[in-house]
């Protein structure tokens, strides 16, 4: 399996997730500069946190509208695995991949610290590593982490099993509309999450929490 | 040259945790009598030529574009 991960100026979590990505994976991600105009051939692709243009206009706007989102868009419609994660997340939405918007956090306080998050649909592309409710340990660290979405597109993610996690017990960092901590495009390819599983590999970092969700992406879970 | 004013505000129903926090300052500040503050975004945009009718139309594709994230916010143009 070959994944890409996405550059863009202001991101800060790339060296973190190549990292996590050749962890895992046993072979360094190949990468994508934002003003590329193609996508190599790969399996998985994932665009990292940070603040991509300084979070100038909205989070994740300007990154959204980068020639690399064309290719990106053309990977997931042929069905390639996508992962947005914390900026990522919100150049995704940015972008029309996934429905709905990230606000300001309702402390308005930046959120720096871990998070337990509930796997609320283990039968997806990216969480098949996990069991259905799985309590999950998670760090999140973001400023716009407030997840909206119209009551009617709301209905849609709930019914149709798009939550991928939700922050559970109590711990919603952010304000998010029913505890919403990522989700699923319709066609289940294109995952958006605010909190960095890629912080939650190896034992050093305290803890694997994180590590099921890549092994699941890149295919690496018993069947 | 023609000038135009875009206005973007949040969506009735979207949370402005930003302009609850601006109203509890307003109260600080002893500005009794204020029921609501809503934080939106200003944009003057000059553009190089004179056609008024191409000027809102290229304006309001910005708006769909960029400047506004139609999902929690509503634009309005002025030519002025």
């Amino acid at each position: 399996m070959k994944t890409a991960v996405i550059l863009l100026p202001g991101l800060n979590r790339d060296r973190d997730m190549i990292a996590a990505i050749t962890h895992i994976s046993g072979e360094p991600p190949v990468t994508v500069w934002q003003t590329d105009t193609t996508i190599p051939d790969v399996d998985l692709i994932i665009v990292p946190g940070g603040f991509s243009y300084g979070d100038y206009l909205r989070c994740g706007a300007i990154a959204a509208r980068m020639p690399f989102m064309k290719a990106l868009k053309e990977k997931a419609a042929q069905g390639v695995k996508v992962i947005g994660v914390c900026n990522g997340f919100q150049i995704l939405l940015e972008a029309g991949l996934l429905p709905g918007a990230l606000m300001r956090n309702a402390s308005l306080k930046f959120v720096c610290r871990e998070v337990e998050l509930e796997v609320s649909n283990a039968s997806t592309a990216f969480t098949s590593g996990y069991s259905q409710g799985q309590i999950i340990r998670c760090p999140v660290a973001h400023h716009d982490g407030n997840y909206f979405v119209d009551d009617a597109t709301l209905k849609t993610l709930q019914d149709d099993n798009r939550i991928a996690f939700r922050y559970a017990n109590g711990t919603n960092p952010n304000g998010s509309i029913d505890n919403i901590a990522g989700i699923l495009n319709a066609e289940g390819n294109v995952l958006g999450m605010m909190p960095h599983p890629e912080n939650l590999i190896e034992h050093a970092h305290g803890g694997v929490d994180g590590r099921a969700l890549f092994e699941s992406a890149l295919g690496l879970v018993a069947a | 040259m023609i000038k135009a004013r875009v206005i973007v505000t949040l969506k009735n129903g979207v949370l402005d945790p930003q302009g609850k926090a601006i109203e509890g300052a307003l109260s600080a500040l002893s500005f009794s009598g204020v029921d609501q503050v809503r934080q939106g975004k200003v944009f003057d945009i000059a553009v190089e030529h004179d056609d008024k009718a191409k000027a809102e139309a290229d304006i309001n594709a910005m708006c769909e574009k960029l400047l506004a994230n139609t999902v929690i916010e509503d634009y309005k143009v002025e030519l002025v």
